[in-house]
């Protein structure tokens, strides 16, 4: 098994400081799946990878990385695992095809042997011909994706991926995905944590929701959804126009009438979340409410997300 | 085993520190003639403009002219700078702001081989410089002894003193001002107390007996003699000296550094 968590907590601090930020987390991967870490900020996404790798310890629980257990064997079952950071770390004193070199050396790997891969690995991070180029010189983009080129050196059989697309552009996310998918394909496991819902779906054999240190949610984007959500969602918005009374928003609408047509309402600023299993009703009862308007739509991840994890901000 | 005992445990290390090693080397290399330069001029200036003006009014200094007194100390106390800086600086640099260190720690390479790679990178270097100090000092005429090579390895073990202590400063400070503290309150005295510039016979007497056991003290007391062309007294404990600060400040700065970063 590429990854297996049973149990996992972790506590920062002692005494009064104490904080609980993973509370009994339990995750296995299976060989060559493609497996999705959802959850807001300060969820404990960063924290389970850095225990997953050894670089701190747990309170309690057990974890193998790569069929050795951690923290003990950490370093060997190191080896084995690629990782791109949430934070970019490459080396600003080095070119890009030198970083690749430098990198493979903390595996022990020859200069020798990695020098005729570098083409294939800057290619395959579309960093075509950037072997000479300084760090300081590339996009954010062109940075994630020589960070990805680098937690590549090592053949990796496990690759742990903290938000490999935030703050990158539509062009560069689906040349990640496009690589991400390549590299499942040929055998390789893959553990993401990301923001994106989307990301999530597409990528994603499993996924799991994680909030304040626990598993909310865990199974595949479909199961995920109809285990958690209503199928239907009509979102409702604009002005509502009763005859006789003063216009007002859609949160009025909503207490007089979603309890009745759908089975569980959310008003998140000025939208209504009406969701329900059958949605003609509401939609019929719209179409008489001038001043309304209304987007028809089946739930997604982001609607069993925003549900189980609430929709306050975090921090 | 609680956390903060878990942080004095032994250090455990593996032979890839070398490819830690290994990578500030290469980015040295690529700057390599300005850095020695940088390490030679200043102590090099001093060297000449004190031995040369202080020289003349201070004709002898324990039997040899004042500027082969100063040449000893000069390049004992500028080991001790290049080290320092180098934890200090590029450490922190290294460590907090580039997240180099947690880039490879990604890597199977621990962060106990990581600052030890440091210390003996650190080490290394000052030792270059050293060796590049020695020449200059050769070169003048102000040592022509055979046992002046011999004042190589001490060299290194006092790059690895400085190191040592520096990477406590490294794992405890929140951001560069911090070091300034370190230079003022304890580089600064140590280099006037140690003997560098001036015998330590003439300072006060309970001043003399704390200065005496300053790591750059013990440095001296082996560098100057060698330099010189004499067998240096008590050789042993000066050695066991520099060594002891070196394991003990190593052992400090790592368990400070795993908490630090392991936490
Ligand atoms: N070294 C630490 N010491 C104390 N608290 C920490 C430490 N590292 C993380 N935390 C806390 O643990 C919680 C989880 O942090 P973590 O970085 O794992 O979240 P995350 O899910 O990765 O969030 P994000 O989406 O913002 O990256 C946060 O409240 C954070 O403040
Ligand atoms: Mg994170």
């Amino acid at each position: 098994m590429p990854l297996e968590i049973a149990g996992l907590v972790k506590r920062f601090g002692e005494g009064a400081e104490a904080k609980d930020v993973l509370r009994g987390l339990d995750l296995s991967l299976r060989p060559g799946e493609c497996f999705a870490l959802l959850g807001p900020n300060g969820a404990g996404k960063t924290t389970t990878l850095r225990c997953a790798l050894g670089l701190t310890a747990p309170t309690a629980g057990s974890i193998r990385l790569c069929g050795l257990p951690v923290p003990e064997q950490a370093r060997e079952a190191r080896a084995r695992v690629g990782v791109v950071p949430q934070i970019d770390s490459l080396d600003p004193d080095f070119t890009c095809a030198e970083n690749l070199i430098v990198f493979a050396g903390y595996f022990g790997i020859r200069e020798s042997e990695i020098r005729p891969r570098i083409p294939e690995l800057l290619a395959f991070a579309g960093l075509e011909g950037k072997d000479k180029a300084r760090i300081q010189s590339l996009s954010g983009g062109m940075k994630r994706r020589l960070t990805l080129a680098r937690a590549l050196v090592n053949k990796p059989q496990l690759l742990l991926l903290d938000e490999p697309t935030t703050g990158l552009d539509p062009q560069a996310r689906h040349l990640i995905w496009e690589r991400l998918r390549r590299l499942t394909a040929e055998g390789t496991t893959i553990l993401l944590t990301t923001h994106f819902m989307d990301e999530a779906e597409r990528l994603a054999d499993r996924l799991a929701i994680l909030d304040n240190g626990r598993m909310l949610a865990q199974g595949s984007p479909r199961e995920v959804i109809a285990a958690h959500i209503e199928p239907q969602v009509v979102e409702v918005f604009g002005d509502w126009k009763p005859g006789g009374q003063p216009d007002s928003g859609a949160a009025a609408w909503a207490a007089a009438h979603a309890g009745a047509l759908s089975r569980r309402c959310e008003i998140s600023g000025e939208t209504a979340f009406c969701y329900t299993d059958d949605a003609a009703p509401l939609l019929a009862h719209l179409a008489h409410q001038p001043g309304l308007r209304s987007l028809h739509r089946p739930a997604n991840l982001e609607d069993v997300f925003l549900k189980l994890t609430g929709r306050e901000l975090r921090d | 085993m609680s956390l903060a005992t878990a942080h004095f445990s032994p250090p455990v290390l593996s032979l890839r520190l070398f490819a830690v090693w290994r990578r500030n080397f290469l980015v040295w290399r690529k700057l390599a003639l300005p850095s020695i330069v940088g390490n030679l001029a200043d102590p090099v200036i001093y060297m000449l403009g004190l031995g040369y003006g202080l020289g003349m009014l201070v004709p002898q200094v324990e039997g040899v002219s004042y500027i082969a007194f100063l040449a000893g100390g000069t390049l004992c106390y500028s080991t001790m700078n290049a080290a320092t800086f180098e934890v200090l600086y590029s450490g922190f640099s290294r460590m907090h702001v580039q997240k180099t260190w947690e880039a490879i720690m990604n890597a199977p390479i621990a962060l106990d081989d990581i600052v030890a790679a440091e210390l003996v990178w650190a080490a290394s270097k000052s030792c270059l410089a050293g060796v590049a100090i020695l020449a200059v000092i050769a070169a003048f005429g102000f040592t022509a002894s055979p046992l002046a090579l011999a004042a190589i390895p001490v060299v290194f073990l006092t790059g690895l003193c400085f190191a040592a202590l520096g990477l406590i400063m490294t794992a405890l400070a929140p951001s560069y001002d911090f070091f300034m503290y370190y230079f003022t309150l304890f580089i600064t005295p140590m280099t006037l107390l140690s003997g560098v510039f001036f015998p330590q016979s003439q300072l006060p007497e309970t001043v003399r007996s704390i200065a005496e056991l300053l790591p750059l003290s013990h440095a001296v007391s082996l560098v100057r003699p060698l330099l010189l062309g004499q067998m240096p007294a008590q050789i042993g404990l000066h050695l066991a000296v520099l060594a002891a600060f070196t394991i003990v400040a190593f052992w400090l700065a790592l368990a400070l550094t795993r908490r630090r970063l392991l936490k």
